[in-house]
């Protein structure tokens, strides 16, 4: 493993981190973005560039505008005076260890199952958008009517709190 | 020798480098061009500012400023040592790491954009395979520093223009993505290098700019409403507006900050404006086959200068949509326009060259323009105002 | 169609933008300490009390009749009526203002001092670069400052100092003539009082 990944690593899981136990809501936001960019570059260490441009472009782009966008306009941005802390955080710590146990045992187990390949593999943006269009299509277009559909339902929900408050 | 001064950057980056040793030598190359970008776009941004205050005050019977040098023109001097010496207010109650982050984040991200525009021949940072969508993640990017502006000044005017400029800035987002698709359909490819390779032919004198079809006509206006309305500028402005919430998201920053923040929307004006010169305008290509013997770069930057000028004259004739206008015009007019934008597209190359791809493609977009304009007018219910709650 | 009044806009602003370097009339700013624009001659800024002829406290129009006083709004004039009598321009002795103040900074120029003053000795000037770093007693004037003459009531409002000094002089006529008359009819009543007192003398002796 490379240092350049290594130290990107690091400032994923440490955006993670802070996302969790940062008291203010926003602040908790700002670092869940970082962990966004975090993956993003990994993405790109990995010469995905496609993909790690679209992480951007979405991700942070459009995701996290939007939960900062839920955060403020449904509960008081207010700092809470004490962290959120829960009574049950043992159990919770005890199943997420379960949780990536398993998909630690299933990662590792699949990297022995791969061919040895000596080359990077080259994928570019041509290559994406044939197999886009080509082996892919089906999930593309179920994914575009996914879209349409919570479109559609976002304004028929808006229309109706419009027509109830009139 | 024309050759030689077209590639006088290029060669002298070459020269430079080549004092170092081997290994060294492309990160020095990379650091040598970014230092070149750094340096040459704030200057572009004075001249910029200084255009705007001048143009604007010609356009409003007036003189811009003309005390600070010959004609005014060391007032971007003048500015910017006044930025640097003005005292940096903080609000008490706000918060001081996001009040600081935001400037920060916002022009590196801003600088960003530059890496995959060729601004010559051979003169681009970094020749991208998938450069557009750098450039449009870069963009995105900046709306997170424009929230973290209006929340962390701890003032709802501010957090009120953050919202509204950030909703304005997704929505014209779609509509810019949208009118670039319809460019990378027929170019073939997501690298601004070879969109702009595939404008570099000419018929006769005339060039192959995309500017020149039809579709890349349609795209070309909706491009630069579009990035009007991204970078917000007037007549896209209302969260800045002065008159309206002060200065928006950035009421609560002072002194450098605010320089920052100023710097960081002219340069975006200037990125915008560049992809746009490299999307329809032929980025570096000459407008006369005749006229190939000046240098590319000199046509990259005279492009980018005319946009600055459309833009700014923009500012001094039109006013100032109102939010619900901005958006309505968005997402009901200008949206399914690029998007029966991309079917034209497509029906052009399906079409291919000859008469046909010409006539039918420019009638289906004409008779489009006129229909949605005409119904928006009259859906529009122009007429005296009707009140909700008054009577 | 869309679109249309957006061209029609920037075509006006370009040829702003054109003209400005060619025609005065798209071009309207005046580049301002050093050169001004002439004021229209109904400007109006702060009052000044009026004197005719060559001294100021001779020649003052003002006779503390304090109406201004009572009827400013913002009660920006003070003043203080003199001991003494002084002859104004008839020639008939009036008191004069010993204190004669107003605050410039109070002042709200409405010019109601001036429509009041039933001897045209308060009019209202025209200079307005009136800035000064004294923020308690730079725009208080005082009589002295106060003072200008009657020529330079022509130079700023001349109509209307033309027309205030035919008032003045009719006035001043028909007090002459008055006093004419008067005199004369004293000095025929002198004469038909001498002549009768000489003709009983005459008689007598």
């Amino acid at each position: 493993m490379s240092i350049p990944i290594f130290v990107i690593s690091v400032l994923t899981v440490a955006g993670a981190l802070a996302a969790m136990t940062l008291k203010n809501t926003i602040h908790c936001v700002l670092a869940l973005t970082v962990a966004f960019a975090g993956v993003a570059l990994l993405f790109l260490g990995l010469d995905a560039q496609f993909v790690g441009f679209a992480q951007i472009l979405v991700y942070i782009g459009a995701v996290v505008i939007l939960v900062v966008f839920a955060v403020l306009l449904t509960r008081s941005s207010e700092t809470p005076e004490e962290g959120s802390h829960s009574r049950t955080w043992f159990t919770g710590l005890a199943i997420s260890a379960g949780v990536f146990a398993v998909l630690g045992w299933a990662v590792l187990a699949s990297v022995n199952g791969l061919p040895n390949e000596t080359a990077a593999p080259d994928v570019n943006v041509h290559k994406i958008g044939n197999a886009l269009m080509g082996r892919y299509v089906l999930p593309l277009e179920i994914v575009a009517l996914l879209l349409t559909a919570a479109t559609i339902g976002a304004v028929i929900v808006a229309m109706h709190e419009k027509a109830r408050t009139k | 020798m024309i050759q030689t001064l077209d590639q006088i950057f290029v060669l002298f980056k070459n020269w430079l480098v080549g004092f170092l040793p081997a290994g060294w030598q492309v990160a020095a190359g990379v650091v040598l061009c970014v230092i070149a970008i750094i340096a040459v776009y704030p200057a572009l941004f004075a001249i910029a500012v200084l255009l705007e205050r001048k143009g604007l005050g010609r356009m409003q019977n007036r003189y811009g400023p003309n005390r600070v040098g010959p004609f005014g023109l060391f007032q971007p001097v003048a500015d910017g040592i006044k930025a640097l010496v003005k005292e940096d207010i903080v609000p008490l109650r706000a918060d001081r790491v996001v009040h600081f982050l935001a400037p920060v984040v916002l022009v590196p991200i801003v600088f960003m954009g530059f890496a995959v525009l060729p601004m010559g021949r051979h003169m681009v940072l970094v020749n991208m395979d998938s450069g557009l969508l750098f450039f449009f993640a870069m963009g995105a990017s900046t709306e997170l520093a424009v929230f973290m502006a209006g929340w962390s000044s701890r003032n709802k005017y501010s957090l009120l223009g953050a919202m509204r400029a950030i909703a304005q800035m997704i929505s014209y987002e779609v509509v810019l993505l949208l009118s670039s698709v319809a460019v990378v359909m027929i170019a073939g490819s997501l690298s601004l290098v070879k969109i702009v390779e595939s404008q570099n032919h000419y018929t006769g004198i005339f060039p192959h700019w995309y500017v020149f079809t039809p579709w890349g006509l349609a795209g070309f206006l909706i491009f630069v409403v579009a990035s009007t309305a991204e970078t917000n500028r007037s007549p896209f402005d209302l969260p800045e507006g002065e008159s309206e919430i002060v200065a928006g998201y950035f009421t609560e920053y002072s002194g450098f900050k605010f320089a920052l923040f100023f710097l960081g929307e002219y340069v975006e004006m200037f990125a915008v404006a560049a992809l746009g010169t490299t999307l329809f305008l032929g980025g570096w290509t000459a407008p006369f086959s005749f006229l190939g013997w000046v240098p590319t770069w000199i046509w990259f930057f005279a492009k980018i200068l005319t946009w600055i000028c459309v833009f700014i004259w923009f500012r001094g004739t039109l006013p100032r949509l109102r939010q619900d206008q901005l958006m309505n015009f968005a997402w009901k007019f200008v949206l399914p326009f690029s998007l029966l934008n991309l079917v034209v597209v497509a029906l052009w190359r399906f079409l291919g060259p000859g008469w046909e791809q010409w006539v039918i493609c420019s009638a289906i977009l004409l008779v489009a323009y006129v229909v949605m304009g005409r119904t928006a007018f009259t859906l529009k219910n122009i007429g005296p105002r009707k009140y909700r709650y008054a009577e | 169609m869309l679109g249309v009044g957006v061209l029609k806009g920037l075509g006006e602003t370009a040829r702003n933008f054109f003209g400005s370097y060619f025609s005065k009339e798209r071009l309207t700013t005046v580049q301002y300490p050093e050169q001004r624009i002439p004021t229209v001659e109904n400007a109006r800024v702060f009052p000044f009390l009026v004197y005719d002829g060559p001294e100021w406290d001779a020649g003052m129009r003002c006779v503390a009749c304090q109406i201004c006083e009572k009827e400013c709004p913002p009660k920006c004039i003070y003043i203080e009526k003199s001991k003494d009598k002084k002859p104004d321009y008839v020639g008939k002795q009036q008191f004069y203002p010993a204190r004669f103040d107003i605050d410039v900074s109070v002042c709200m120029s409405c010019q109601i001092c001036v429509e009041v003053c039933p001897f045209e000795a308060i009019k209202m000037d025209t200079a307005f670069e009136l800035a000064t770093d004294d923020r308690f007693g730079g725009l208080l004037q005082d009589r002295k400052q106060l003072a200008k003459s009657n020529e330079y009531y022509h130079q700023i409002h001349p109509t209307e100092a033309a027309e205030v000094d035919g008032r003045l002089a009719e006035e001043k006529a028909k007090l002459e003539a008055k006093a004419k008359a008067a005199a004369e009819a004293a000095a025929a009543k002198a004469a038909a009082a001498k002549a009768a007192a000489a003709k009983p003398a005459e008689g007598e002796k």
